[in-house]
């Protein structure tokens, strides 16, 4: 899997100005709260560049709403709201005056549901590129079938390219998300539970993919499939709400998480999952 | 070509512009209104609504009387009437449709009460006039009567209160019905000790909005009422209401003749726009009384 | 069971006695509805059907409307419907998007927006007739005309117009919000590749909402429209709607029962037209509607 060379009207250069040298994502006492509640406190946390790092942790402790921060889709909720500092490739995405359009083409996000628009397999890939600037049928043409085939796709689509993407299977569904945020050669790859809606063949199958980009894209996957984090995260950060309120509990090479885990916390969520 | 970012700032100023122009309307027509009735409060005053001896209007206010006692009194009873007559009846339906119709009965009655609810105003008025109006002449009278307008509107106003009450009890959460058959409570106590009250917010509504619809009726009472300016001591005197008042003398009215008119519909628009805000302000405390 | 529950057959005896009377009552009230639909649909089709020609639809009205047909008066129904479309419309889909895409960035004007329609839902049709006179005929020189009447209607329909434009809107599932937000793709391209289109169906379901209102309407139109018989032949013309000259008909012209029948019954029809219009595009998009996944 090449990373692909876009023509980007949005010049990349300004999100990779002054990056960290092995931090793609940093955050500095970053909070969420909604309607005046806090979802959670206080969150530090450093996601090494071009690795796979993976959330884990029990339903509402705020994992979700953490990814949503990296690309502002927090912006949306109604009574949101965000404190603290959030630096993507060095820059600091917080800023009001930074631009969400270009935020996001860099920064690309695969949710739980699959959710192709309501279009062709084609027009679901081309319409987003459209919107950042590759117009050129060829070229247009050369890089849907690149994504599509970095999926795994391309040999099982090929030939209806232009049937709705809504009659796919979840499986494929959500591969074709996943090739739709590749088209736009994004820096980070945000994963909120990809695999959760999909059954055990075709959440194999992303798994497989995940890996494949490990050392292009960094990635940051929530999952509650502890052995899933295990195969696949170089870190792992557990979550746990206390009071309603979620932390950061701790945040470790994935090996050493679940190995020797530093926090009374961390190992009994992790032996309870074992069984 | 232009950025997206600079569409997107266009699309939401053009949103913003239409949406406002939506929201300051209803300012316009307030303002519209009051401005052509001002006229009318200034020469006439707001006493001589009351107190002068009958409705002769004039375009000069010194030459004309301007006692609209009797219409507000037509207006208040063909409404209370309507009302009185329609909430039992819708409440009825309602209850029919979310209980007691069998499986195949409950759509079809369901699109009856929305054929009725979506007859022109026009088309009621007018059967009234070559049905109802006959039929009640025999009674004695000539027919066109407060009971016409009475009859007239409580039809009118079934439909909107039937429809409003079912959904009502439609949102009435299943868990709660469920709960009250698992302690062997027979249809009716359930209905009506719970299904009801959990609704009440939903029927409250619906009457108000049926009554501000018969308050502010206009075609059907014109057809159906008579039109004469009098107290109503019967229910078969025919009546004005200030609705009708309105579309009979707007035609030619002039000065404060005109202005008078416009009073009574800024009465009329003060009057509903207080049930709606009523109604408005019910539904946020019961909201606020639902989720804690 | 009755060993250790023992209700006095009494007490059974009065609670099956009031779920019957209860089951009456309520069987009761559908009956004197369904009566009260017959009666009304019986005797216009009955009187009001037999007029239906074709010479009746094309043919000029005589006689103040005893005579001849409803050519004109369809004429001006559509023309007025047509102005009252195309100033609502716009404003009211601009709003409609507003009001269920923006939200959040918007909330104030938004609830402003909300709260007013909900008043101007309310007020009577009569006060719309007074205002559009005072204000389209009288403050902005149109007189009694098409035009008039058509822009005081678009006034009346808007706040059904766009709560129903909207709910058409917010029936489109977040996923495609946030599907297209997470890939940077401006709101505008957002909105017309994607959200406009999924809503497609609703928006004309409440499209056709707002001209049943629209065609409904009479008191509005009395001192707006005007009365007036002949064919327009600009929108400043005035013009008499189907509805006004059901009234007319019915109230002011001796002998015009019959004819008022068979505009009542062209009215009732035109009407449910549209609604069974609605009603088919609402059933074929629930069929084509994605489920999830
Ligand atoms: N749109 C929202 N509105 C209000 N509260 C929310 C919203 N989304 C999430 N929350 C709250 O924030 C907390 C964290 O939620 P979330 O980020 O979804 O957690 P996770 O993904 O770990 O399950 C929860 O308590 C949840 O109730
Ligand atoms: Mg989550």
């Amino acid at each position: 899997m090449t990373p692909p060379l876009l023509p980007m009207r949005h010049a990349p250069s300004a999100l990779l100005a002054n990056g960290s040298e092995q931090h793609a994502i940093e955050l500095r006492n970053l909070c969420v709260c909604y309607h005046g509640k806090r979802a959670f406190r206080d969150i530090s946390l450093a996601v090494p560049r071009g690795e796979i790092t993976a959330l884990i942790g029990p339903s509402g402790c705020g994992k979700s709403s953490l990814l949503q921060c990296l690309n502002r889709l927090t912006d949306m909720i109604p009574g949101c709201h965000v404190e603290g500092d959030v630096r993507v490739e060095g820059l600091n995405i917080m800023d009001p005056a930074q631009d969400l359009l270009t935020l996001r083409r860099h920064v690309g996000m695969l949710f739980q549901r699959p959710n192709p628009f309501p279009l062709s397999i084609r027009r679901n890939i081309e319409l987003p590129l459209r919107e950042h600037g590759v117009i050129r049928k060829p070229e247009l043409r050369a890089r849907i079938e690149q994504v599509l085939d970095d999926v795994g796709l391309w040999d099982e689509v090929r030939d209806r390219l232009d049937s709705p993407a809504l009659a796919l299977s979840g499986g494929q569904q959500q591969r074709l998300c996943l090739a739709r945020a590749l088209a736009l050669a994004p820096r980070v790859l945000l994963m909120d539970e990809p695999c959760s809606a999909l059954d055990p063949l075709a959440s194999a199958k992303i798994e497989e993919l995940i890996v494949r980009l490990r050392g292009q894209y960094t990635v940051l996957i929530v999952t509650h499939n502890l052995g899933q984090a295990r195969r696949i995260a170089d870190h792992t950060g557990f979550f746990w709400t206390e009071d309603g309120i979620g932390r950061l509990v701790e945040f470790a090479p994935t090996h050493t998480l679940f190995n020797q885990p530093q926090d009374p916390r961390t190992r009994a969520y992790i032996r309870g999952e074992r069984g | 070509m232009i950025s997206p970012q600079r569409v997107d700032a266009t699309l939401l100023a053009a949103l913003r512009i239409s949406a406002g122009l939506a929201g300051v309307l209803l300012l316009i027509i307030f303002f519209f209104m009051a401005a052509e009735s001002w006229a009318g409060l200034r020469d006439i005053g707001p006493l001589r609504f009351v107190l002068d001896a009958s409705w002769h209007p004039e375009p000069a206010a010194a030459n004309g009387s301007f006692r609209i006692t009797a219409m507000v009194a037509a207006t208040l009873a063909a409404t209370a009437g309507a009302v009185v007559l329609a909430t039992p009846l819708a409440i009825g339906a309602a209850l029919f449709l979310r209980f007691y119709a069998p499986p195949g009965l409950a759509g079809p009655f369901k699109r009856i009460v929305e054929l009725l609810a979506g007859v022109p105003s026009v088309v009621y008025g007018f059967w009234g006039l070559v049905v109802l109006v006959p039929l009640l002449a025999t009674l004695g009278g000539p027919g066109q009567s407060l009971l016409a307008g009475i009859l007239i509107l409580t039809l009118m106003i079934l439909p909107t209160i039937t429809l409003l009450a079912h959904a009502a009890l439609v949102s009435v959460p299943p868990a709660y019905l469920q709960a009250a058959a698992a302690l062997g409570m027979s249809r009716w106590t359930t209905i009506r000790s719970v299904a009801l009250p959990a609704a009440r917010g939903g029927l409250f509504t619906g009457i108000v909005l049926g009554t501000g619809r018969a308050a502010g009726e206009t075609m059907a009472v014109l057809m159906v009422c008579g039109n004469i300016v009098q107290l109503p001591d019967s229910l078969l005197a025919p009546v004005r209401t200030l609705t009708a008042n309105i579309a009979l003398e707007m035609a030619y009215a002039l000065g404060d003749h005109r202005a008078a008119l416009f009073v009574s519909g800024l009465v009329l628009m003060l009057l509903v726009t207080g049930l709606v805000l009523a109604v408005a302000r019910l539904d946020a405390s019961s909201g606020r009384f639902r989720h804690g | 069971m009755d060993d250790w529950l023992p209700a006095s057959g009494r007490t059974r005896g009065r609670t099956a006695a009031a779920d019957r009377t209860a089951a009456g009552a309520a069987w009761m009230c559908a009956v004197i509805v369904t009566l009260a639909f017959g009666w009304i649909a019986a005797d216009l089709l009955w009187h009001g059907l037999s007029r239906l020609t074709p010479g009746f639809l094309f043919e000029m009205p005589q006689l103040s409307g005893r005579a001849g047909g409803l050519a004109s008066i369809i004429v001006s129904t559509l023309a007025i419907l047509a102005i009252c479309l195309a100033a609502a419309v716009p404003i009211g889909l601009g709003a409609a998007i507003l009001l269920a895409e923006y939200s959040r960035s918007d909330r104030r004007l938004g609830r402003f927006v909300r709260r007013s329609l909900d008043v101007l839902a309310g007020v009577p049709s009569i006060v719309f007739g007074l205002f559009g006179n005072a204000f389209f005929c009288v403050y902005l020189g149109m007189g009694f005309s098409l035009l008039a009447g058509g822009l005081t209607l678009a006034c009346m329909v808007l706040p059904l117009l766009i709560r129903s434009l909207e709910q058409g809107l917010r029936e489109v599932p977040d996923d495609w919000r946030n599907a297209a937000a997470a890939l940077g793709m401006s709101k505008a391209a957002t909105l017309r590749s994607i959200l406009l289109p999924a809503a497609l169906p609703g928006l004309v379901v409440g499209l056709v909402l707002g001209m049943g209102r629209a065609l409904a309407e009479t008191a509005a139109l009395l001192f707006t429209s005007g009365y007036v018989m002949r064919m327009p032949g600009s929108v400043m013309d005035s013009g008499r709607a189907l509805s006004i000259h059901i009234f007319d008909l019915s109230m002011n012209v001796p002998g015009g029962t019959g004819n008022a029948y068979g505009a009542a019954v062209v009215l009732l029809l035109m009407l449910l037209t549209v609604n069974l219009l609605a009603l088919a595009i609402a059933r074929r998009w629930q069929l084509t509607q994605p489920g999830p996944l």
